[in-house]
């Protein structure tokens, strides 16, 4: 059997022949303007089991190009960081408790603007991404998986009524053909 | 008999009928051939009629105690119909039955592996999984009869899979412990002699070690999102022990503990199926989320292949290739 000459291989994402992990397991639901902030949109990863991982939806200034994170804290304020949150047994004692505005992080950027993330859902946390601490620069490159900032564990009573408040996808999309719609309009 | 009382226990509605996993395994495969939907109450029936012998063996006795219960009518293939039977049993006084099953005997089950072929196996809902996995058994010591009413049995096994994961190789080893079987003739010598080769720890331990301690092979189909070529995944061959820190999967954080438990791959191997396709064996420690270890879990898995091979890697298929603990000991056939 002849052998193949090597031929270089461009490294361009092929278009997935099967559904994404994130498609599979999970259903997006989005946040719109968090705290009345323009464009500052948060995505909800909810998983089938009701576990919740908070993202940036891609239309937050943060994954826009040109934009570099200088650091991430999770020191929202004197007495608390999301970092010291420990819980422990299967029930997850322990687990600071969020509501919907708890800020889960603060990113700094290069340009010198500052922006909150919330939690957009009630429920118990359980992890912060510590691997954005390290590097930010995931948080940029793989925002929906890698860079997530946090996973929360609702109340089991509460697991259907906490997306009463958030977009659907379908819902999200056209909130941000609005916004460009408008944008354009007014430019 | 003996036993302890194992968590995972199956009542009779749960046993699954062999005419509906016929059903779940020729469904499908007739609704690909003809590309047509499959419709359990359509106005096109197809019946298919199986033959066993060796049942119908085993009811003869039925008749000579009860003749009136198994009158031969023209359109019934054999006079030994379930209703038939059900009826006779029902009706025959115990001793006169108890006479006739002396000749039959539930063997102690020491171990039996269980085999799962079909993927596609419908889970019916509110089913155990163990019983979702059951198809075919191979029976390592004698046979169960069930003496016409169906007692309780416990099932415990070594360790468990995700119901869309295939149990392949030797299959996995379990234990069937039978509660209060139905007036099983046996004497007291025999019940003891059971009692020991069952109750010592041996046996359910080395079953129970197979969960923690020992290791398993694994074969997985692994789809990455940028073009590799066959070197591209050698390296992997290479990796001895490599040692991986998991985070509880997000899949089941919901009911278990959040830690990070560490883990061994001991070893790889790699198939070059196409430029975003890879078959990957794996023999790792038991415990291990191999789902987890091949597409990361958000980065909570560490290292994993996506970071391995610094791409973003997903798993397609996933089959238990061997449960390597020892024990059942094979039957020479």
């Amino acid at each position: 059997m002849a052998t193949q000459p090597e031929v270089p291989v461009a490294t361009v994402a092929a278009e997935p022949a099967v559904p994404s992990l994130v498609d599979r397991y999970f259903t997006r639901w989005y946040k719109a303007d968090v705290k009345g902030k323009p464009c500052e949109d948060h995505c909800i990863l909810q998983h089938s089991n009701r576990i919740c991982v908070i993202t940036l939806a891609g239309s937050h200034p943060v994954l826009q190009s040109g934009k570099t994170i200088k650091s991430i804290s999770y020191q929202i304020s004197t007495n608390c960081s999301r970092l010291q949150n420990k819980v422990s047994g299967k029930f997850k004692r322990g687990a600071q408790f969020l509501t919907e505005l708890a800020p889960l992080c603060k990113i700094y950027c290069s340009d010198g603007e500052e922006y909150t993330i919330s939690s957009c859902v009630r429920g118990r946390l359980m992890e912060v991404n510590e691997n954005i601490l390290h590097k930010p620069s995931i948080l940029q490159e793989k925002p929906s998986t890698e860079g997530y900032i946090a996973v929360v564990l609702p109340k089991f009573e509460e697991s259907k009524s906490i997306t009463e408040g958030l977009l659907t996808q379908k819902q999200y999309e056209e909130v941000v053909v609005k916004r460009t719609r408008a944008a354009t309009g007014t430019s | 008999m003996l036993f302890r009382k194992q968590s995972l226990s199956l009542g009779r509605n749960d046993i699954v009928q062999l005419k509906e996993a016929y059903k779940w395994i020729t469904h499908p495969l007739f609704s690909e051939e003809l590309g047509v939907p499959i419709d359990g109450k359509s106005l096109f029936e197809v019946s298919v009629v199986f033959a066993h012998p060796e049942t119908v063996e085993d009811c003869h006795f039925l008749r000579a105690i009860c003749p009136d219960c198994f009158k031969p009518a023209k359109n019934k293939q054999s006079v030994f119909t379930r209703m038939a039977v059900m009826k006779a049993l029902n009706k025959i006084k115990e001793e006169d039955f108890l006479n006739f099953v002396v000749q039959y005997h539930v063997w102690n089950i020491a171990a039996v592996k269980f085999i799962l072929f079909c993927r596609q196996f419908p889970c019916p809902p509110n089913s155990p999984k163990a019983v979702c996995t059951v198809l075919e058994i191979e029976c390592a010591h004698g046979a169960v009869f069930v003496a016409g009413k169906i007692f309780s049995f416990n099932f415990s096994s070594s360790g468990r899979e995700d119901v869309d994961v295939r149990t392949l190789g030797n299959g996995r080893p379990f234990a069937i412990e039978l509660v209060n079987p139905h007036r099983a003739h046996f004497t007291s010598q025999e019940i003891k002699e059971l009692q020991q080769k069952i109750n010592n720890s041996e046996a359910i331990g080395h079953m129970k070690e197979g969960e923690e301690e020992k290791t398993k092979t694994y074969s997985a189909l692994i789809w990455t999102n940028k073009a590799i070529q066959r070197k591209d995944i050698e390296f992997l061959d290479d990796i001895k022990d490599l040692k991986i820190d998991q985070k509880t999967p997000l899949r089941v954080l919901h009911r278990r503990p959040l830690a990070v438990r560490t883990r061994i791959i001991h070893s790889m191997e790699t198939h070059y199926v196409d430029e975003h396709h890879f078959r990957l064996y794996l023999k790792t420690q038991a415990g291990t989320y191999i789902k987890e270890f091949v597409h990361g879990d958000f980065g909570r898995t560490r290292p994993n292949i996506g970071s391995l091979m610094d791409v973003t890697a997903d798993i397609l298929e996933l089959d238990v290739e061997s449960v390597d603990v020892d024990w059942p000991p094979a039957l020479d056939d």
